[in-house]
């Protein structure tokens, strides 16, 4: 399944930084999620981006999941050429990535 | 006092005015509070100001201050705001004007000042270069300190019914008026954890209300069109509960609370800030009532004794083209497009620095997306950081004559240059940053 079945999020910047939550909508589903969203599967999603380095935090009581993700932003919204220079569309897309394994 | 109603009039510079009006109006506010400083809009306020000294503060304020000063005034609540960027006594100035012109005949407004820090910059190294700020030399624009809540909590404790700052910590806009009212203590480092978690929740205004959230069938909002901004009414612990006025669209949920607790925080055990560094890992959420909840949880530390410090800087030019292509082939012709601007521009003397060429439709914000062979319209766009102006003028240019000379069915040409002005970060010790307030007062003047 996509984690856009499971969860919500949201992305927020501070520089070249990206910030991306990912927040179970069942408490039922955080396992999974805890478990499958590494940084490095992050990390390999993210792959045409220029990211230096991934942070994880977990917050269980509220089964919610908080990346940092470095060099995300081409430079950061005051000087990236991209269209989205925030990367406001950054946890949409981070939902689309597939979760547990194919039966 | 045992519960402070605390509202957010704005959550960025362009936000709407209509919903600080209803919240001004009804709703019993005791501070209504308007963050509209992003991270690059001082720089932009600063260039301003050096072009013209009566400018540099939010162009907005002036519309702002005339929808909710009657009402704010009629029922008594003060207002906080960053609007005055790079020229806080200038925006106190167009305040005092405006509450004249209303007919107003008492208001106390406090510019508070000292976050401009390019007098003392030169020496502190930038985290993007690894350079000292004065390596920027001509190129440097602005330095501003994010500010805590000294000059704004003093300026309350003066009486002021208006508080207009430039950089501050965007938090600290709604702990100020937490800490003046329920005087904690500045090494109460739970409490002003907990403050500054009601500060974070709100400063972004509809964005814990149902904005920045919908995802029709996933996570639907009612009435979004006419979506309320938040309030918090917060006791004298911290403890606090984030709603928003009956009638207004929206809606404040767990979901909208922790999608916003998160927004930006980085570390959630360490959100550093200039009087506190908060720790919301253990913060939880309750519905507790329709578009009610009861936040707990927050807790902090000692601060670190350091002040992030924005650095503004020209950083070249950035040009822009665009146009459109529709139906067969659209993907093919518009990547030969971009390959065309590619090749003229090669053979121009065009300084460019970088530059990307894209397809919005299949890739412009996504780069591993896959364009499928069903897409029905895609619109080139090719931009670059050039230079020099003329460089920056040309890659439109180039994409415009797309038009004759270009692919079959280009429509929609735009073009677009501007100055960059980029922003990198330092860090200052906070005895190098002394705030002060000068207090502008309409006063009642006998016929």
């Amino acid at each position: 399944m996509k984690l856009h079945d499971i969860a919500h999020g949201r992305t927020g910047d501070k520089g070249d930084t990206s910030n991306i939550s990912v927040i179970a909508y069942d408490p039922a589903h955080w396992p999974l999620i805890r478990d499958w969203m590494t940084a490095n599967r992050v990390a390999a999603h993210f792959e045409t981006f220029d990211v230096r380095n991934i942070e994880r935090f977990e917050l269980p009581q509220l089964q919610a999941l908080n990346f940092v993700i470095r060099g995300a932003l081409s430079g950061g919204v005051t000087r990236s050429l991209a269209q989205d220079a925030h990367g406001k569309c950054l946890a949409s897309a981070l939902l689309e990535m597939q979760v547990g394994y194919e039966d | 006092m045992s519960i402070l109603r605390i509202g957010a009039g704005a959550g960025f510079q362009g936000d709407r005015i209509a919903p600080a009006v209803d919240l001004a109006e009804r709703g019993k506010l005791d501070y209504l509070i308007f963050e509209c400083l992003g991270e690059r809009t001082i720089a932009l306020a600063q260039q301003a100001r050096s072009a013209d000294p009566s400018t540099g503060y939010d162009p907005l304020l002036e519309r702002r201050m005339r929808a909710v000063l009657p009402a704010c005034v009629r029922n008594g609540t003060r207002i906080v705001t960053n609007m005055g960027a790079a020229n806080p006594l200038a925006a106190a100035d167009c305040t005092r004007a405006v509450a004249r012109d209303l007919g107003l005949t008492e208001l106390k407004v406090a510019a508070v000042t000292g976050d401009d820090v390019l007098d003392r910059i030169g020496k502190f190294t930038l985290d993007e270069t690894g350079e000292p700020a004065a390596a920027l030399a001509d190129r440097l624009v602005s330095a501003n300190a994010y500010i805590g809540i000294e000059g704004l909590v003093a300026a309350l404790e003066a009486g002021a019914d208006v508080v207009i700052c430039g950089r501050a910590s965007d938090p600290s806009l709604f702990l100020a008026p937490l800490v003046h009212e329920f005087g904690w203590a500045r090494d109460d480092w739970h409490r002003l954890g907990r403050g500054i978690l009601v500060g974070h929740l709100l400063e972004c205004a509809a964005q814990i209300t149902g904005g920045y959230f919908a995802d029709p069938g996933v996570k639907d909002v009612p009435d979004l069109a006419n979506i309320g901004h938040p309030l918090a009414e917060v006791d004298s612990d911290g403890n606090a509960v984030i709603t928003k006025l009956e009638g207004t669209g929206g809606c404040v949920t767990r979901a909208t609370c922790i999608e916003q607790m998160l927004y930006e925080i980085h570390d959630p055990v360490r959100y550093l800030q200039p009087d506190v560094v908060a720790d919301f890992s253990n913060v939880n959420f309750e519905e507790i009532g329709p578009d009610r909840v009861e936040v707990s949880g927050a807790t902090g530390a000692k601060a670190t004794g350091l002040l992030k410090v924005s650095v503004g800087y020209r950083d070249g030019w950035f040009g822009e083209g665009q146009i459109s292509y529709a139906g067969a082939n659209c993907v093919a012709r518009g990547t030969l497009a971009i390959s065309l601007v590619r090749e003229r521009l090669s053979q121009r003397a065009v300084g460019i620095i970088e530059e990307r060429g894209e397809l919005i439709g299949v890739n412009s914000v996504w780069p591993s997306a896959n364009p499928s062979d069903q897409i029905a319209e895609v619109r080139m766009r090719y931009a670059a950081r050039c230079c020099d102006e003329e460089s920056a003028q040309a890659i439109g240019e180039e994409v415009e004559a797309l038009y004759l000379s270009g692919p079959a069915g280009g429509g929609g040409a735009t073009k677009s240059t501007r100055e960059v002005v980029a922003i990198a970060s330092s860090l200052m010790p906070a005895a190098e940053v002394a705030t002060t307030f000068e207090m502008k007062e309409v006063k009642h003047e006998a016929a």
